[in-house]
């Protein structure tokens, strides 16, 4: 169907004094987290209708993939969801390697270990700054999430060159070694960042406005999330307990200790306390990592990355990313290029539910459930 | 972990009519798949979903495949319940023109419903039975397919014609 923003008069209204209104949400609009654009339906301020709009940020990424080397494909992941390069970079390499039946050495498998984790850390601290100012709380809480995450940014950047842009992984393991030094400032950091999530828990979590916001909103049930196809937290948050990293078991995960937090209820506050609770079990698993970690290779020296091609067939590769299920399905046809390269992405397939989140409640609401859902346009749009 | 020919022998058990074969994957990735016929996939779809031992209740990825005469569904199903996956399952179009059509499994699958979209969109695969197939990505008016092999991208791709056109034109040809 085709909306035309604001065609109702008041002659419309019906008998309880409301009337039928089209609103078009965005692209441009500080709540919707980059270009997104959703048409939006109303009785008075309740939601009949919700239309989400793709493709303000698309710019064909899989077919620029089918243009290049292996390799080459490899920072353009880092622009996918910008938040956290890191994770995206280990999809793609997980599925080239699945693909190619390249073995990772374990120091390499630790140092992704370690660099996934922190990026889950500053992608829920993000979050926590997001959310809040789609209540309205606009700077504050965003000021100090960020002033966390940038320290976690200084480290990336300490290892890789680059702040966000970091096209870190390689096929079999990783692009360089952890400087010297880079361990005992990473652990110190980490070891500071309990304290700033009970800071941000003693303001937030618990605060009146913040409970009424969240609370009851934008209920979801699991049976209705799984078949919705939704991952990560926010599946997590409808009571599935589904965590690729304990179900795949990848890398090293198997050996370290952690757990899985999950909601009861399913609303928006779940979906937020998912993030918290996923951080704090973040920060135990990189403890043990820290103390884990061996010395040896970085990068398996059989694995080709330069003029790599990798053998006829397909993979299809996951990791659990920060923001759910991040996967890759390549076809290779025994040459340079991918014959085909595609991305399964948790941002857009997270949105599929929307429409069923956000019908019967009210417009004010539509911004804190999509902020709940945390979604990255560079991803969703590819 | 659940392999192809377990779940092709149960799909043959249950629905002895419906065409479904496997495809070897040479890939060390050994993720082999269930090529199913395009009139049976809804059916086999139920199926894998319903069935206690498959309970295969999420799709998880849906991707579309350019095969020279024919357009391919790729779907990754996993199961949440059993955790257990990926099966790959895959339909065929007829050809990539007039018949470039598969039935929809977002009836089955809610999931499917934005990649499906997506498939239509960048390959032209016609999804029957999709509750809303539009495009997702490119814009309405656009005509082509641009993650078919055959496509080619336009030399100047931002290039709109405006009503100055003639005078544009005028001009260079004055500064040649």
């Amino acid at each position: 169907m085709s909306f035309q923003p604001h065609t109702s008069s008041l002659s419309q209204a019906n008998g309880a004094g409301t009337s039928t209104l089209d609103v078009s949400l965005g692209p441009q609009h500080p709540s919707t987290h980059g270009v997104f654009r959703m048409n939006v339906r109303m009785e008075g301020e309740t939601i009949t209708k919700l239309q989400p709009v793709f493709g303000y940020l698309h710019r064909n990424h899989e077919k620029l993939a089918e243009k290049m080397s292996w390799l080459a494909c490899m920072p353009y992941t880092d622009r996918l969801d910008y938040i956290c390069p890191i994770t995206n970079n280990w999809a793609y390499a997980r599925a080239v390697e699945t693909l190619a039946g390249i073995e990772v050495p374990e120091r390499a498998e630790y140092i992704r270990v370690i660099v996934g984790e922190l990026t889950r850390l500053q992608n829920h601290t993000a979050f926590l700054g997001f959310i809040l100012g789609d209540m309205g709380a606009w700077g504050s809480a965003l000021m100090y999430a960020f002033r966390e995450r940038e320290k976690i940014l200084d480290l990336f950047e300490w290892l890789t060159g680059a702040r966000m842009m970091v096209n870190y992984m390689r096929f079999g393991g990783v692009r360089c070694d952890l400087p010297a030094g880079w361990l005992e400032k990473a652990r110190a950091y980490v070891e500071t960042y309990p304290a700033f999530l009970d800071e941000m828990e003693a303001l937030l979590t618990g605060n009146e406005i913040l409970l009424a916001r969240l609370q009851g909103v934008g209920v979801l049930s699991a049976e209705r999330a799984i078949n919705g196809g939704l991952s990560g937290p926010v599946l997590r948050a409808s009571g599935v307990d589904y965590d690729i990293r304990k179900v795949d078991g990848y890398g090293v995960y198997p050996r370290l200790k952690f757990r899985v937090p999950r909601g009861t209820v399913g609303d928006c506050f779940d979906r937020f306390m998912m993030r918290i609770l996923e951080a704090r079990e973040s920060i135990e698993i990189l403890r043990q990592a820290f103390a884990q970690i061996p010395e040896g290779p970085i990068v398996n020296p059989a694995a080709k990355q330069r003029g790599f091609k990798p053998p006829v067939g397909e993979a299809y590769g996951r990791i659990e990313g920060p923001k759910g299920e991040l996967g890759f399905h390549l076809i290779s046809d025994g040459g340079e290029k991918p014959a085909r390269y595609h991305i399964r992405p948790p941002s857009l397939i997270n949105l599929t539910l929307l429409e069923e989140m956000c019908v019967g409640t009210k417009i004010a609401d539509v911004m804190v459930i999509l902020g709940s859902i945390d979604i990255v346009l560079g991803e969703v749009d590819r | 972990m659940i392999s192809p020919e377990t779940v092709l022998a149960r799909i043959q058990a249950a629905l002895p009519q419906a065409r479904v074969e496997l495809l070897n994957n040479p890939s060390p990735s050994g993720q082999h798949s269930l090529v199913v016929h395009r009139e049976d996939a809804l059916q086999v779809a139920e199926f894998l979903k319903t069935d206690p031992e498959l309970l295969l209740d999420y799709a998880s990825n849906v991707s579309g495949v350019d095969c020279a005469d024919h357009l391919e569904a790729v779907y990754h199903l996993f199961s949440i319940a059993k955790k257990h996956g990926p099966i790959t399952l895959r339909m065929r179009t007829g050809d990539r023109d007039k018949d470039s059509v598969v039935p929809s499994l977002t009836r089955v699958w809610k999931s499917a419903d934005f990649q499906e979209r997506e498939a239509f969109d960048l390959f032209g695969i016609r999804f029957e039975g999709h509750p809303d197939l539009r495009r997702l990505l490119m814009w309405e008016e656009f005509a082509d397919h641009p993650l078919r092999k055959d496509y080619v991208a336009p030399d100047d791709y931002e290039y709109e014609p405006t009503p100055h056109g003639d005078l544009v034109q005028k001009s260079a040809a004055t500064h040649a």
